[in-house]
């Protein structure tokens, strides 16, 4: 059954469409510390931690590490084909524009809505970052 | 964002594919941040990284045709036939060092290969408007120097250096770079280890923001200011700083936050300190190496580690060594420094840092180092961290505690 669906406008950083599962974060992400290869978060101690980012709608504040090693995570994972399908964060920062730059994944802020209200880990997510919309259908409800 | 006739004619492919490409990334940047134009610069530091992802930019430029405008430096990479003589580096990784190297000397960036540039290599002043990438110099240069860049990726600090401009935006207008967090500093801060543990502490807690940090009575000196940047740059995102009185930029707390309240007021005694220290030093016994200079090194630095070895002899089961810039390490010979090191055992490299993949002998090995930050990006089977003093010290003893 479909669940409720809920339309967002949003801003664009880097163009282009993706959907997925949403997962979301409330600790900032450095992809550096995931698998390349599978996608999953092995960082100790962080929320995701064991939860696997391939191929999700990732939602989360921001991106933190040295901008060195940001980059080169997001694009291992890309190589990989499990980077997310696209992003959605609070505080955009260069070195989370350029990774997304460097691996063509859409990546928008400034929801209408806090993201973290509105969107929950499971949920299925549409992000139009060429027309500004993100497009939430709720989990089961 | 609002082009000239000039920009126009790059972004069309007028002066190479490789300036095109450049372009776009800071127009993809200026976009981003709702940027009205761009800015020219003049000097940026690309944090090349001898990674898939810089070598996939760097010779999508070079291969461009693209020129540095203005003086560009870099971060350390390795040297492959150096490495090559001592350990197994795999094939396809030295190979990927080899060919960002070389494109970076085809963009005719400054091979300093150093993480440190506003050492030596390319220095910034006060005022003046530069792109710099590389945790430890973002935060320096705006901070300590009082210059202004923006969290630069590697990518878009060569692209600025190859365009000579920047998208006006962020830590390049004036009201951005305000004070966000006040920290009230009431532990003590004997050496540049006490600064790592702070920094560390204040990434941690504020993740992404200004701090301003009060109660620090004794002038902090380079190494300590270095350490904080490059830590709070670990567990978060801290481009700016302030410690009013002794960073340059505005003498009072109050003019630190232009006038307005911080977000969060948070204090940070000796027990905040400790625990960061016992959350990062996780255990204890045989130590297989020891790894310092991250960042590299200053020549004080090498001269202290030096003064430790003098006489002494690293354990016939430890690797010792030391990561410095070429130009640090050509003082350090001239002042004995090197001699004594290699006398004891111990090695002092050049152009590459702890986390680069020439380091693939010690995946399973037990390393110490004074630097959280090669702890965190775990490359090696365990890391213990704990001062300078301590490393040498296990490094003769070939355990700690």
């Amino acid at each position: 059954m479909r669940g409720s669906e809920i339309t967002l406008k949003c801003h664009k950083i880097i163009g282009g469409y993706g959907e997925g599962e949403a997962l979301v974060s409330h600790e900032p992400i450095c992809f550096y510390l995931t698998d390349p290869k599978t996608g999953i978060v092995r960082e100790k101690n962080h929320e995701l931690a064991g939860k696997n980012l391939a191929n999700k709608v990732l939602v989360f504040p921001s991106g933190k590490a040295s901008s060195v090693v940001q980059i080169d995570g997001l694009f291992k994972l890309a190589l990989h084909n499990v980077a997310p399908k696209a992003m959605i964060v609070k505080d955009v920062e260069t070195v989370l524009v350029v990774s997304a730059f460097l691996v063509k994944v859409p990546l928008v802020d400034r929801l209408e809505n806090d993201p973290f209200v509105v969107i929950r880990t499971g949920d299925f997510v549409e992000v139009d970052a060429e027309r500004g919309i993100v497009t939430v259908t709720k989990r089961g409800s | 964002m609002h082009l000239t006739k000039e920009e126009e004619r790059i972004l069309k492919g007028g002066s190479g594919e490789g300036a095109q490409k450049a372009l776009e990334l800071l127009l993809a940047i200026g976009d981003a941040y709702d940027a009205e134009k761009m800015i020219p610069i003049s000097r940026a530091h690309a944090a090349s990284s001898g990674q898939e992802g810089d070598l996939y930019f760097v010779e999508l430029l070079a291969n461009g045709g693209a020129r540095c405008r203005v003086p560009t430096s870099t971060n350390p990479v390795y040297d492959i036939n150096y490495f090559d003589s001592l350990f197994d580096v795999p094939k396809d990784e030295g190979e990927v060092a080899r060919r960002v190297m070389e494109a970076y000397k085809r963009v005719g960036a400054i091979l300093s290969w150093s993480c440190v540039p506003y050492m030596a290599e390319n220095i910034p002043v006060y005022g003046e408007t530069v792109a710099f990438s590389e945790s430890s110099a973002t935060p320096y240069v705006n901070s300590v120097i009082g210059a202004s860049t923006n969290r630069e990726a590697a990518q878009s600090a060569l692209a600025a250096g190859v365009i000579g401009k920047t998208p006006k935006y962020g830590l390049h207008i004036k009201e951005n770079r305000k004070g966000t967090h006040l920290i009230k500093v009431e532990a003590t801060l004997r050496d540049e280890f006490d600064y790592t543990l702070l920094g560390y502490f204040v990434g941690k807690r504020i993740g992404y923001g200004i701090p301003v940090l009060t109660g620090i009575e004794r002038h902090p000196n380079t190494e300590e200011l270095i350490n904080f940047c490059a830590m709070s740059n670990v567990p978060g995102a801290v481009s700016m700083f302030y410690i009013p009185g002794f960073t340059v930029e505005a003498s009072t707390v109050e003019e630190s936050f232009q006038g307005d309240s911080p977000k969060d007021k948070i204090t940070v005694t000796d027990r905040e300190l400790k625990q960061v220290h016992e959350e990062l030093q996780t255990m204890s016994g045989r130590v297989d190496f020891v790894m310092l200079g991250c960042p590299h090194y200053t020549l004080k630095q090498v001269e202290e580690a030096a003064k430790l070895l003098k006489g002494k002899k690293v354990h016939k089961g430890v690797s010792f060594w030391i990561c410095t810039s070429a130009t640090t390490k050509a003082l350090a010979e001239r002042s004995g420094y090197v001699g004594l090191i290699e006398s004891a055992g111990g090695h002092v490299v050049v152009d590459t840092c702890i986390d680069e993949p020439c380091w693939i002998a010690y995946k399973d090995k037990v390393g110490m180092t004074d630097s959280p930050k090669c702890a965190y990006y775990r490359r090696f089977k365990e890391v213990m961290v704990s001062r300078l003093s301590d490393c040498v010290e296990a490094a003769i003893r070939g355990r700690w505690v």
